[in-house]
């Protein structure tokens, strides 16, 4: 005889209480669970779409970040005659040299200083990021005391829109234009003409070097003749290579702390299926004797009884998923322990997450059930039609 | 007393099922513990740092120095007595995975400045004495088992190239706060050595340590240090240690709400497990509490049974918890000692524990107990199963 399935789908009508309890227990460890994932696919997001495969960051040789290296003007205008980088439309090189450095500017609602980093840009900066558009103005002019800032420093921090002003460096800026950089990290950032910058901080020399190479394949080449060049003491890495690394730390540490919290509060939403299980067996005892009764085998109860768990932690995965489909709405900004400045990204949802978490909990619900359902399984049809 | 002997007969009545929701709730109660002291530990940083002490730093950011010259300048204000300097050196032992703070420091002044570091004083005659030497916390030598007179070599990420240093001491903590995972080394080696390779850099302080005559007049001190700067061309911001560390605190503020919330949600998911049970219980029982009605108890009195039941679960649950919290925030530092030098379970937590267990017992048993209150006999006693 087959497995009776309508049977498993009404039992969880009937207990309505208990059965929305347990549900409700895994969605919120599913919930957790995929807002853990969503935060690390947002953070990976972030810095992927933040480099580009095709241009190569250039900072001084064990420097971690472009704000602790520097880069001789000598050095810079070496790199930028190799024949590796590529040609804009207009015949120059595709290669900016930046400065970049942190600044503590103060919160719009709260008034907390917070680090952000301003970089200072040449021509080329703004080709070799086509992720960044200006949203409103236009681009600070060379040679004045201008800033354009991303949408995401605009928003929350005092004096960063547009036509406001920022004092910092003994000077005030004023905020010319407000870019949008999409879910980059550029997009927490200011950006202001390289030369004012580096004599306002008093920085002769810059922090980086990038351009866009002529042909990605040759990197490894490049890379083994700068670092062996005696005049130069900086090192190459691929951009979307270099943001990664920027931000190792706060990987792991969301890895860390996600994967630990997924498994301890999952094992709670499993203990609370297990009781729901156990008690849905010992109460229906006479049931099962009946179904055993009627025909039903041993494999159909269990798969019965197997299939009402996996019911129920589907509901509780879905739910879960639904509420964790919310959490997109949020950006999250906080201090990259690495960098020392701001970084703001977002919870983000992909198919491959919603899969993750549906069989996260129908795992959940899998353990949960198995060993109540291998006890209805093996009930002695007399005895458990004399319970009744 | 027959009350009691009832409850405790209940709640053993169905063994798995009580051992399972016990499980549960030592399980919830262990991860509430130690996002609890995630956060602690986090704020302990602000705890262990004085009142009595400030920080000057550039005003633009950290990562601007000062001019050495500013320290006779701030020596002279009225108010400090004692100044001392460093520079955050940044330093790579063997990978950036093997994260530690090593700070170049002026050496006499600051460990006069703190107290809480405790260093042995043939140790620290030695430490002073040579400019290449560096004392370490006693967390970190443990780790690395470093032995005084061991050379160690840093890569500089901030200040380029290998450096070597020698280890000199090893210092402990006062209280068991105090951080004991530094790495520290004279400032003068490190200014030396910049004169010669990149002289630009040189004769200068990342930051100023200043200790008060009196910690009552930080806030005015701290005015007359950033008004000497103002207008200079390194203006600087002056505030109380305190204030200091609390300011990196906010910046990573999301982290610390979303990890409060994350311990509000493992409580709730074993409130649902607690309550779950405690409805099923009632559920089977509603033929006994229609009899315990007929012989004359009231309602009150099996509400009463039904709530002592969910606190007996409970509690029995926190107290294997607040247990194991011990071992298990030990295994989770040790895991975690990059992030968390110091990872301490503080008593707040425990309460909080039986406070959260408390809760979630009442919680759970209101709608079993609202039931069995409202139940008519006849309807108690025609029910099945």
């Amino acid at each position: 005889m087959g497995i009776p399935y309508s049977y498993s789908l009404r039992n969880l009508r009937t207990r309505l209480l208990t059965t929305t309890l347990t549900a409700a227990g895994m969605a919120l460890v599913v919930f957790v669970f995929a807002s853990v994932l969503m935060l690390s696919e947002g953070l990976r997001q972030t810095l992927t779409a933040t480099g580009s495969y095709d241009n190569v960051v250039l900072i001084r040789k064990s420097s971690v970040s472009e704000v602790q290296s520097g880069v001789e003007r000598g050095q810079a205008s070496l790199l930028e005659i190799q024949p590796e980088v590529a040609s804009g439309p207009d015949g120059r090189p595709m290669l900016a040299k930046e400065v970049v450095v942190l600044i503590s500017l103060p919160k719009r609602d709260s008034g907390k200083p917070s680090n952000v980093t301003i970089r200072g840009i040449g021509k080329g900066s703004l080709s070799l990021r086509p992720q960044v558009t200006l949203a409103q103005g236009r681009m600070p002019r060379p040679g004045s005391w201008e800033i354009v800032t991303g949408g995401s420093i605009a928003r929350r921090f005092r004096g960063a829109g547009l036509g406001e002003t920022l004092r910092f460096a003994m000077r005030d800026w004023r905020v010319v234009g407000i870019f949008d950089a999409g879910n980059t990290g550029f997009n927490s950032e200011l950006w202001g003409d390289a030369d004012q910058l580096m004599q306002a901080f008093n920085r002769p020399v810059y922090s980086s070097v990038i351009f866009r190479m002529r042909d990605p394949s040759e990197f490894q080449a490049f890379r083994d003749r700068i670092v062996s060049d005696p005049r130069l003491t900086v090192e190459p890495k691929r951009e979307i290579r270099y943001y990664e690394e920027q931000s190792e730390m706060m990987s792991k540490f969301l890895n860390i702390l996600g994967l630990s919290l997924s498994i301890i509060f999952s094992l709670g939403a499993t203990i609370g299926a297990m009781i729901t299980m156990y008690a849905a067996v010992a109460t229906r005892t006479s049931e099962i004797g009946t179904l055993r009764a009627l025909g039903f085998g041993r494999g159909s109860i269990l798969t019965a009884f197997l299939l009402e768990a996996l019911f129920l932690s589907l509901i509780g995965g879905l739910l879960g998923l639904f509420f964790a489909s919310f959490m997109q709405l949020i950006t999250v900004s906080t201090l990259n322990f690495q960098t020392f400045s701001e970084l703001a990204f977002s919870f983000s949802l992909n198919s491959r997450i919603v899969v993750a978490s549906l069989m996260f909990s129908l795992f959940m619900g899998f353990v949960g059930g198995f060993l109540p359902a291998v006890r209805a399984a093996r009930m002695n049809i007399v005895e458990a039609l004399r319970t009744g | 007393m027959y009350s009691l002997k009832l409850i405790l007969k209940n709640t053993f009545r169905h063994k798995l099922r009580t051992f399972l929701t016990m499980m549960g709730i030592v399980v919830a109660l262990l991860a509430f513990g130690l996002l609890r002291t995630v956060i602690t530990t986090w704020y302990g940083m602000v705890d262990a740092a004085s009142a009595s002490r400030l920080v000057t730093r550039n005003s633009i950011s950290l990562i601007f120095p000062l001019p050495i010259s500013y320290y006779e300048k701030i020596r002279h204000v009225d108010g400090v007595k004692s100044v001392t300097y460093g520079t955050w050196f940044g330093g790579i032992y063997i990978d950036a995975k093997h994260f530690f703070a090593n700070e170049a420091l002026e050496p006499k002044g600051f460990l006069d400045l703190y107290p809480e570091y405790v260093l042995r004083p043939d140790q620290k005659n030695a430490f002073i004495l040579d400019r290449k030497g560096f004392i370490a916390g006693r967390k970190l030598v443990e780790k690395y088992g470093w032995k005084t007179g061991d050379t160690v070599t840093l890569k500089g990420t901030i200040f380029p190239g290998n450096w070597d240093f020698v280890m000199r001491g090893i210092y402990s903590g006062r209280t068991r706060n105090t951080e004991e995972s530094a790495f520290i080394f004279h400032w003068d080696y490190l200014n030396e050595t910049l004169k010669k390779t990149a002289p630009r850099r040189a004769d200068q302080a990342g930051f100023y340590i200043i200790g008060l005559t009196d910690p009552n007049r930080a806030a005015e001190v701290s005015l007359a240090i950033d008004g000497m700067f103002r207008n200079s061309m390194a203006e600087t911001i002056t505030e109380t240690e305190k204030a200091f560390h609390l300011g990196f605190l906010a910046m990573s503020e999301a982290i610390l709400v979303a990890i409060r919330m994350l311990s509000m949600v493992v409580i709730l998911i074993i409130m649902v497990v607690m309550a779950n049970t405690m409805v099923m219980t009632a559920r089977e029982r509603m033929g006994e509490y229609a009899v315990f009605k007929t012989l004359g108890f009231g309602g009150g009195y099996i509400a009463g049974l039904i709530l002592g039941e969910s606190l007996l679960i409970c509690l029995a649950g926190c107290m294997i918890a607040v247990v194991l919290t011990y071992p298990v925030a030990d295994i989770f530092a040790a895991a975690l000692s990059d992030f968390f030098p110091v990872f301490v379970v503080s008593r707040t937590t425990i309460y909080l524990d039986i406070a959260a267990s408390v809760f979630v017992a009442v919680v759970a048993a209101v709608v079993p107990a609202r039931r069995a209150m409202t139940l008519t006999i006849a309807q108690g006693l025609r029910r099945i199963g």
